[in-house]
């Protein structure tokens, strides 16, 4: 609604001149954990002076499952089940963003081809993420129909996935040194299918919403995130993006193989919920670009580092028709005799859709890691929560919540 | 802005010279500097004067079981310029009992929810942050999960819990 603009103050002072009356008129209202429009499990604990926001008290922690301790006892494979389940509205991008990790501290440097494939699926999960949270931001504010264009092209998304892999939600993808499975013809095909047919539901989405004067009204100029307070309060990835600040990891610190492609920034100023939807939008016009590029140019060879490297289960047919296969895949498969992992720390980040998703990985020189931190980028959002919905209605959390994207799977671990 | 980050030397080199010699390696072409943890904060707010605007995550590493470590608890700060695109580890390790390290959350309000979850799951005390409460494990809980002292299964701690009756709700 529109009187985010209002300029009343908050509580009129010449009104009420002592704070405790004023305090009378301020009521609470507990929001969540389980309320449609969280989304998922949170909390929020808001004071309300009618339908005004004075202050909230964001809580969280009901889905925390200890995924950092598990990631404790489970080895640098096993750990990826778990991860696909921390933002699970894009599992890809979090199988991609553990194992960048773990190869860091291994020292691996992947194959061409598997470098290409993982930039493809990081751009798909991407896309399918974009899609849901600006679907959710338009369901939030009305617009079911937006909704049901996006979630629709997600399933197409996920036909991809269940082709490429067998699971349609939990992927579980890469592996050490490489991925479960190659690219096969058909799975091409998919994503050239995709590629053709998904820009004109963009177009049709952007020809919903963007200029539908309900959901401007709802959402500009409200959750205004100023460059200062985004990068100050940690902000990363699209959220930062729409407040100004150009930070995107896959320019900055190129991974993968997005050094080799084409493709733009995108930066908004305005640093409000508008700006956020803006700057999704056009992100997975990007992500088109890249996936063309990368479908184009996709390398030849062979998907998993060489048996010498010792970490990716080797094929089939080199496990029965040489021996260095046979051994690899025996100590591979033994308990005690698996990677050659270095008494030392990394961090490593990769851009996921919601922001710098990044691993602190300590290793022991045993299977599993000694610690495996998660920087998950939706805590700090969620953190900057009170301030940016401070002053606007109680219509208008949702649309903040929204544009944040929380997801607490993310969020508590 | 560039794709690769220039070398740290211009920020490591003055900051050598005002606070001593301070352990610095370099792994991956990450580098991680070693302070002290009673200079923390003035060398935290010297690199944040010096374009390290970002901090990228606080977090904690138990050294209880580890080879060759001196002191319990390494504090982790991933500090990170959005104008250079430089990283720098810095790295303050403390001890039991009472483990404490100076808060950073005046200089970077992000670590206001770091420092709660390293509180809350390690047990490590910010001195001077405004608001040390227990993030993600309930208020009632006593232990702290991710010291590697606390098992990943087995211990009963749903005893701390209230216990609700009919009669109650």
């Amino acid at each position: 609604m529109a009187i985010a603009s209002d300029p009343r103050p908050l509580v009129s002072d010449a009104a009420r001149p002592d704070a405790a009356r004023s305090e009378d008129y301020l009521w609470t209202l507990n929001f969540g954990p389980q309320h449609p429009a969280t989304h998922t499990t949170l909390r929020l604990v808001l004071k309300l002076e009618g339908e005004r926001v004075v202050d909230a008290l964001p809580e969280m922690g009901y889905l925390h499952s200890g995924f950092e301790k598990i990631g404790e006892h489970l080895t640098f494979n096993q750990y990826v089940t778990v991860s696909d389940r921390m933002n699970y509205i894009s599992p890809m991008a979090n199988n991609v963003a553990w194992h960048h990790a773990v190869e860091k501290l291994l020292g691996i440097e992947l194959t061409p081809r598997c470098k290409y494939i993982r930039t493809i699926i990081a751009e798909l999960a991407r896309i399918s993420d974009h899609l849901l949270c600006n679907g959710a931001v338009g369901l939030d504010t009305g617009a079911f129909t937006f909704f049901l264009y996006g979630f629709y092209q997600r399933e197409v998304i996920y036909d991809i996935f269940e082709t490429l892999c067998g699971a349609r939600f939990t992927n579980s993808y890469t592996r050490v040194g490489g991925v479960s499975q190659d690219f096969t013809p058909l799975v091409i095909e998919k994503i050239n299918t995709f590629l053709r047919t998904f820009p004109k539901t963009l177009d049709d989405m952007e020809r919903l919403l963007t200029r539908n004067r309900i959901f401007v009204d709802r959402t500009k100029g409200v959750g205004v995130l100023s460059k200062a307070e985004a990068i100050n309060g940690g902000a990363s990835g699209p959220v930062a993006r729409a407040s100004g600040v150009t930070r995107d990891l896959r320019k900055d610190e190129p991974y993968l193989a997005y050094e080799d492609f084409d493709f733009q920034i995108c930066c908004a100023s305005s640093g409000d919920c508008y700006a956020r939807y803006l700057v999704r939008m056009q992100e997975m016009r990007e992500s088109l670009k890249i996936l063309r590029q990368a479908l184009d140019n996709l390398p030849g060879g062979p998907v998993n580092v060489g048996i010498d490297q010792r970490t990716a289960l080797p094929t089939k047919k080199q496990v029965y028709s040489t021996i260095e296969g046979t051994i690899s895949h025996f100590e591979l498969s033994m308990g005690n005799r698996g990677f050659e992992v270095p008494c030392e720390e990394v961090y490593a980040a990769t851009e996921a859709p919601n922001g710098e998703l990044g691993f602190y990985v300590v290793g022991d020189g045993g299977e599993s890691a000694y610690r495996a931190r998660c920087r998950p980028p939706a805590l700090l959002h969620f953190a900057l929560f009170p301030q940016l919905i401070r002053g606007h209605t109680l219509s208008d959390v949702v649309a903040v919540l929204g544009s944040l994207n929380i997801i607490a799977a993310e969020l508590d671990r | 802005m560039p794709a690769t980050a220039p070398p740290l030397d211009d920020i490591l080199q003055p900051l050598q010279e005002r606070f001593g010699a301070l352990d610095t390696t370099t792994f991956r072409g990450q580098t991680r500097l070693v302070v002290p943890a009673q200079m923390s904060l003035e060398v935290f707010g010297f690199l944040r004067d010096r374009g390290f605007d970002l901090l990228v995550d606080v977090t904690c590493v138990d050294y209880l079981e580890y080879r060759g470590a001196k002191q319990r608890y390494g504090m982790v700060y991933l500090l990170a310029s959005t104008g250079t695109n430089q990283r720098l580890t810095v790295r303050v390790f403390v001890d039991d009992p009472e483990p404490t390290v100076a808060s950073v959350v005046p200089l970077w309000a992000s670590a206001n929810w770091l420092e709660r979850e390293v509180w809350d799951l390690f047990g490590i005390r910010f001195s001077g942050h405004p608001d040390l409460r227990r993030l993600v494990m309930p208020e009632e809980f006593t232990a702290h999960p991710l010291r590697k002292d606390y098992p990943m299964q087995g211990r009963g701690e749903r005893h701390n819990f209230p216990i609700l009756t009919r009669e109650d709700g």
